[in-house]
């Protein structure tokens, strides 16, 4: 037992978990099969079943956590390699960012609401967009619940990476411009990694729709809230 | 490598140094990324001295969130109370994001691309319709 909450076997185990995901999901093409949500679940029924606490896992796993800041830091460069093209069409990328970001809180507030959520709920969901750092830093600003945000925000991250293009195609999104910042805007990060899967092209527009939705999101979150009557 | 580790911890330092100058309710990570991309833009650093390790964690981004969602089982009680609103509310939200964010994009590029008169600068980047 002392073996499984050594933190270098658990760091150990949660790469191999990953790698044997990605090659699953390259062998069977499968989209459902994402390596993140993948290597989430088993890592959850792996804990759960041999009684491992997450604080426990996490004396490892924070080690990788610790990646995401500079992996974010690094999304400057695929945006400086685009930034030509960026400048170009200043207005309409900024246009498209407050509209997404706005749109994006209202959304998830209001169907939440709908569906009968609890308000620490709805509160920890509407940042649901954003990268892990901004979203909990507005959670715990505007009263949710910093952990379940961060778990949404991951969960969306996932949906993004598997659905974004699927959705932009239904939408007709033309342009991989567009469709590259809609799939930054609405999942972050994760959906930034699935982009760049494609083109860096897509990857760049991505880590643009990322950054300034996470601006906005950060700026514009809270008084949206307490203009819903929330906070 | 040393050194491109060291450039990019030496962005990222600034960012939480300019965090905790300010207060900006804005994640030091971003703020790292926007001055790495404006070091990039003026020349002060070369993208060669950065760009394997910043590729390198670019590419395996994904990989980094598999901590915070394990932490999901911290709040499965709360969470299976309400499954269903959070679900669709996120699964819903995401779809109107994508679809808000690309509209309005198209939408405005199309009329400011008009304004100027090059109707040709519709597709000046080369992202033709499919």
């Amino acid at each position: 037992m002392e073996l499984l909450t050594n933190k270098y076997f658990l760091i150990a185990l949660t790469f191999c978990i990953f790698v044997a995901a990605q090659i699953l999901q390259k062998r069977t093409g499968i989209k459902l099969l994402n390596p993140i949500l993948l290597s989430i679940v088993v890592l959850i029924c792996l804990l759960m079943g041999l009684g491992i606490e997450y604080e426990t896992y996490n004396e490892g796993g924070k080690y990788i956590d610790f990646w995401l800041k500079p992996a974010v830091v690094a999304l400057g460069v695929p945006l400086y390699r685009q930034l030509e093209s960026i400048k170009k069409q200043m207005l309409p990328l900024l246009i498209a960012e407050i509209a997404g970001c706005v749109i994006g809180i209202i959304s998830v507030v209001l169907i939440a609401e709908l569906l009968g959520a609890s308000r620490e709920v709805i509160l920890s969901i509407a940042p649901k967009a954003v990268t892990t750092p901004i979203a909990m830093e507005i959670s715990t600003a505007t009263g949710g619940i910093p952990s379940l945000t961060a778990a949404v925000v991951v969960c969306t991250g996932i949906f993004g990476a598997m659905a974004g293009f699927s959705m932009a195609r239904i939408s007709r999104l033309r342009s991989q411009i567009a469709t590259g910042l809609s799939i930054g805007t609405a999942s972050h990060a994760v959906g930034t990694s699935a982009a760049m899967e494609r083109s860096q092209r897509y990857g760049a527009y991505s880590s643009l729709g990322l950054t300034l939705n996470g601006l906005f999101t950060a700026l514009l979150a809270p008084f949206i809230l307490s203009v819903l009557g929330y906070i | 490598m040393i050194l491109q580790f060291g450039l990019l911890f030496a962005f990222l330092a600034c960012g939480e140094l300019i965090v905790a100058l300010t207060n900006i309710p804005i994640p030091s990570s971003i703020i790292g990324m926007l001055l790495l991309t404006t070091a990039l833009k003026f020349r002060i650093i070369n993208l060669k001295h950065i760009e394997r390790v910043a590729d390198f964690l670019v590419h395996n981004l994904g990989f980094f969130f598999v901590p915070a969602g394990v932490g999901l089982m911290c709040c499965l009680d709360l969470i299976k109370g309400e499954l269903l609103p959070i679900a669709i509310a996120t699964i819903v939200s995401t779809f109107i994001i994508i679809a808000t964010t690309g509209w309005v994009h198209q939408y405005v590029r199309n009329i400011t691309s008009r304004h100027q008169s090059h109707p040709i600068n519709n597709h000046h980047d080369g992202t033709a319709d499919q």
